[in-house]
């Protein structure tokens, strides 16, 4: 059905339209009779003479000249079966626009065996406004979108999909709470500032619980915190980021589960998520987390570094990139967990010179719980959830929210039960010796020693393939004042 | 009505010409929209209906008063009476309890005929179907089964329908409407695209049968006896439009009830009293394009389909006089309208992701896109002059789609994006409406309220016939001989 549509009905109708050209060309002609083949009637071969003229003239004249013209001089006695009652003037000197098409207007037949028709017709009529014919194609002079209505479709469709949100979307939404742990490095405000760009466009109500680590520089995470315009919560982690990049995730783990344990002491209700500052969300993620009942579990894609930069393209197709989430049968239950698994054969584990950070089998990032599972008094309370205070002793594994649990089955998988990927885990950091300064001010003098005020946080290397870009950029940055 | 034409170029070189298109509502008292367009159907076709739609008033059903007044009044004098009935409309729909919560998803589609889409036909009339020989049905389907495809395919349909549904009787002398089964528009060319060329003279072989056969055609030439000619220019029975102009309606067919697709005011073939009817969309096919209601509309204007027909109108100007190459040379630049020739798979899951869906016209004024945006609860924007759309007289569709006078066609921008938003919000909850849905569609099996069962109510609102559609015996009307001498050959 749509072929027959979009090939256009009358493709059978080459071979007529071709026999017919003579005469069929503008909606009846003056000569009305029936005759189909042009030479049989001296009228029509008075047409083709006419015709000739015309194309003739319109070559001369640059423009397509109409036997309209011929039509409304000679005022043919004959009728067809439409009339139109407005006249056009033929306009030899019609505007032709700067587009090469063609300008004719109206056709309009005069009724010479009827007296004219009054302006106000009867309704009873047939007149028809519409003529059948030949029209000009309309193009106005500037064919490009104006900006003012191209806002205004925006902000209908903004309303548009918020008044379909309000009737198929949540209905009463919970508030969210979403607990980022961070550390001053030099991408710390870049990673914040996406993240909080991120949570703007969250339409649910949400509380952004920034857990930081110990540093002498807490003052710009604070400062950036309170221009954001977000509802959040600094809290200060007591111990500052080890210099060894091995125990980073541990030392982030338990940054969230101190984050954890305020949500309980403050009795914070809502789901929690949990963002890193450097992963990328999609927005249909804070929508999944409506859904979650105790705890839910998405997939999320894991995008480290895959070595051999950009020449060793052909490795990168075999090895997918990996994902982490719930696996599901086909009933939609959980069975099972696809984890990461940093072996050298997966071609991720390149570590080179600087640090990089590994992601562990089950990241914190892909799960979240409702706050009422780390309340100490809470009803309906599951009991495969242990207590709080019990998580994390000395030698425990923490490296997922699994060890909040005792029973790990009753996970909900949600994202289509994990087949949408909702999360990018991404540790992507600065050179690992660079320098950043407080505010992103720098002095002048630079080439002198590591002053003693900053503090030489040694940052992993990326071994991202725009390595060489990033050491010319950063280059270049030493020797500009940039301000934020 | 006269209307003078200003020569073109004055129209092109003046942008800043005030919006003059329908869509526009220019009333001062909001929710009162000041009459904008005549009524909507013919006013000799007022005649037929057992009531009059344009004057009737059913604002005891209806939330807004609107629809109440008469429509060719001015908006000023208009607007002090109404003030008054107002009042009275806002206590009656408190009486009433009506609803007006802003967050209702759906609203209920009350036309100027009342809540007639949900109104069942069976009871209201008795339809007796002829029982043609199968060359003239059957045989020919079985020729070609594209037949059952294809966007004409409600002849079929229809006929299976009736022959099973309840208003079907044997007994004709009890028979308010007679159905004639024969498959007009079932002559494909290998591209699927019907001939009509052999149409009239199987028309005229079904008419001579059945008024030979049966005493019931003679009775009244025709008059309470309906036909289904759901080819492009209805029963003119030809797809090039000055040809079916120059054929007008096959002449016996004059007295009858015509149901067919094609619509268009003061037109040759749009005979007054005919159903117009939408063309057929496979439902089963876009019942499986659906896609989760909550996915954002993404995309503002929306359009698939072809903008010059280089085969047949390599100039352009011809087809769908200009309009829809007009849409392309004035918006390809326009981010907001995706539009373009593709086929793409994702066609039904787009047009759920569009917020407005351009019908215009093409070679004739109707097209599937009008079901398919109403299916898809995309609005339709309709850019076809003086056309008359499907159950027009059932079905409001002033308040449900957006139409655009095709001269307007390059300030479409300005129109789509200066229409208030509680506007558009209105007519996506209209288009929500499953019985809106569901009167587009031709299910099989048939289903309540759906096409079908409209045609039926159509024809039902038709009843009872006039005392002098029955001729007196001797009394002939029809000339046997009259149309082109093609035509009399026998099929």
């Amino acid at each position: 059905m749509k072929p027959s549509l979009l090939t256009s009905q009358p493709s059978r109708r080459g071979s007529h339209r071709q026999a017919d050209s003579g005469l069929g060309g503008e909606g009846g002609g003056g000569a009305a009779s029936a005759a189909e083949s042009v030479f049989r009637s001296p009228t029509a071969a008075f047409w083709i003479v006419i015709h000739g003229v015309c194309c003739v003239i319109s070559v001369f004249l640059g423009f397509r000249f109409s036997r309209v013209v011929f039509v409304l001089l000679f005022s043919p006695s004959s009728t067809t079966t439409i009339s139109s009652v407005f006249t056009s003037v033929p306009a030899l000197h019609a505007a032709v626009t700067n587009t090469t098409t063609t300008t004719t207007q109206m056709r309009a037949l005069v009724l010479a065996s009827s007296p004219p028709p009054p302006p106000e017709a009867e309704q009873n009529s047939m007149k028809s406004r519409v003529v059948v014919g030949r029209h000009g194609i309309r193009i106005r002079p500037w064919t490009h979108p104006d900006s003012e209505e191209t806002m205004r479709a925006h902000w209908i469709i903004e309303r548009v999909q918020r008044e379909q949100r309000l009737q198929h979307g949540v209905r009463s939404p919970r508030p969210l709470i979403v607990v980022t742990p961070t550390y001053a490095r030099t991408f710390q405000t870049l990673h914040l500032t996406g993240l909080l760009h991120s949570l703007l466009l969250v339409p649910f109500p949400l509380t952004w619980l920034v857990v930081e680590a110990a540093s002498s520089r807490s003052n710009d995470t604070a400062a950036f915190l309170a221009r954001s315009g977000l509802h959040f919560l600094h809290v200060p982690f007591p111990h500052p980021m080890p210099e060894d990049s091995r125990y980073w995730r541990t030392t982030e783990s338990r940054m969230r589960l101190h984050a954890l344990r305020v949500v309980r002491d403050r009795g914070m209700d809502g789901i929690v998520v949990f963002a890193d500052d450097s992963n990328v969300h999609s927005m249909e993620l804070f929508d999944e987390a409506q859904r979650v009942k105790w705890m839910g579990a998405i997939s999320m894609r894991i995008l480290t570094h895959i070595t051999g930069l950009s020449t060793s393209r052909g490795e990168d197709h075999k090895s997918p990139v990996p994902i982490q989430g719930p696996a599901c049968n086909s009933s939609g239950h959980l069975v099972g967990w696809h984890t990461y698994n940093p072996l050298p054969n997966t071609g991720a584990t390149f570590i080179g010179a600087g640090k990089t950070v590994l992601p562990a089998k089950m990241e914190w990032a892909g799960f979240m719980l409702n706050s009422r599972l780390l309340w100490r008094e809470a009803k309906e309370k599951p009991d495969w959830v242990r207590d709080l205070d019990e998580v994390g002793k000395k030698g425990e594994d923490i490296d997922s929210p699994l060890c909040l649990l005792e029973d790990a089955s009753f996970v909900e998988p949600l994202g289509n039960c994990g087949r949408k990927v909702l999360l990018w885990w991404l540790r992507a950091e600065a050179r690992y010796d660079s320098n950043f300064p407080t505010g992103w001010t720098l002095e002048p003098v630079l080439e002198a020693t590591a002053a003693a005020n900053h503090s030489a946080r040694i940052d992993a290397s990326p071994e991202l393939p725009s390595n060489s870009k990033l050491m010319a950029g950063n280059q270049d940055s030493r020797n500009n004042n940039i301000s934020t | 009505m006269a209307r003078f034409l200003l020569p073109a170029g004055i129209e092109w070189l003046n942008p800043t010409k005030q919006i003059t298109s329908i869509a526009r509502s220019r009333s001062p008292i909001p929710g009162l929209r000041a009459p904008t367009t005549p009524c909507p159907f013919p006013p000799s076709a007022q005649r037929n209906l057992p009531f009059s739609p344009c004057k009737d008033c059913s604002f005891l059903r209806s939330r807004r008063p609107s629809l109440c007044k008469r429509r060719s009044e001015g908006v000023m004098a208009g607007g002090f009476r109404v003030l008054p009935l107002l009042i009275l409309c806002s206590l009656f729909q408190g009486i009433l309890g009506e609803e007006h919560q802003p967050n209702r998803p759906t609203e209920r589609i009350s036309g100027s005929a009342g809540d007639v889409l949900e109104d069942d036909p069976v009871g209201r009339l008795k339809v007796f179907v002829y029982e043609l020989p199968s060359k003239y049905n059957k045989k020919i389907l079985q020729k070609d089964p594209r037949c059952l495809n294809h966007m004409f395919a409600a002849e079929i349909y229809m006929h299976r329908f009736l022959l099973s549904s309840a208003v079907r009787t044997s007994n004709p002398e009890e028979a308010d409407w007679f159905y004639t089964p024969v498959y007009t528009t079932c002559d494909l060319t290998p591209n699927g695209l019907p001939l009509p060329f052999k149409s009239p003279r199987m028309m005229r072989s079904a008419i001579e049968l059945i008024s030979t056969t049966w005493p019931y055609w003679n009775r009244t030439e025709g008059a309470d006896h309906f036909f289904i000619t759901p080819h492009d220019f209805g029963a003119c029975f030809h797809y090039q439009e000055e040809k079916a102009i120059e054929r007008g309606i096959l002449h016996l067919l004059k007295r009858a009830t015509l149901v067919q697709t094609f619509g268009q005011r003061n037109h040759v073939c749009l005979k007054d009293g005919s159903i117009v009817i939408p063309p057929y969309a496979p439902p089963q096919k876009m019942q499986a394009h659906l896609i989760p209601p909550d996915t954002p509309r993404s995309i503002f204007v929306y359009f698939r389909g072809l903008f010059y027909d280089v085969g047949n109108d390599p100039e352009g100007g011809y087809y769908a006089r200009g309009a829809r190459a007009s849409v392309w040379e004035n918006f390809k630049n326009n981010p907001l309208f995706d539009i373009s020739t593709e086929h793409p798979t994702t066609y039904y899951e787009d047009m759920q992701r569009a917020v407005f869906c351009l019908c215009p016209l093409g070679w004739a004024p109707w097209s599937p896109r009008l079901v398919e945006a109403v299916v898809f609860g995309c609005i339709p924007v309709v850019i076809a002059d003086d056309i008359v759309l499907p159950f027009a007289d059932a079905i409001p569709w002033e308040e449900i789609g957006v139409f655009v006078a095709e001269e307007d066609v390059p300030k479409l921008d300005t129109i789509l994006t200066s229409i208030p938003i509680e506007v558009i919000l209105r007519k996506q909850r209209l288009l929500a409406n499953p019985s809106m849905k569901q009167a587009m569609l031709f299910p099989q099996p048939a289903q309540s309220r759906d096409a079908f069962h409209q045609i039926l109510n159509g024809l039902a609102r038709k009843l009872p016939h006039e005392e002098s559609v029955y001729l007196k015996s001797g009394q002939k009307i029809l000339n046997w001989t009259a149309g082109p001498k093609g035509d009399l050959k026998p099929w």
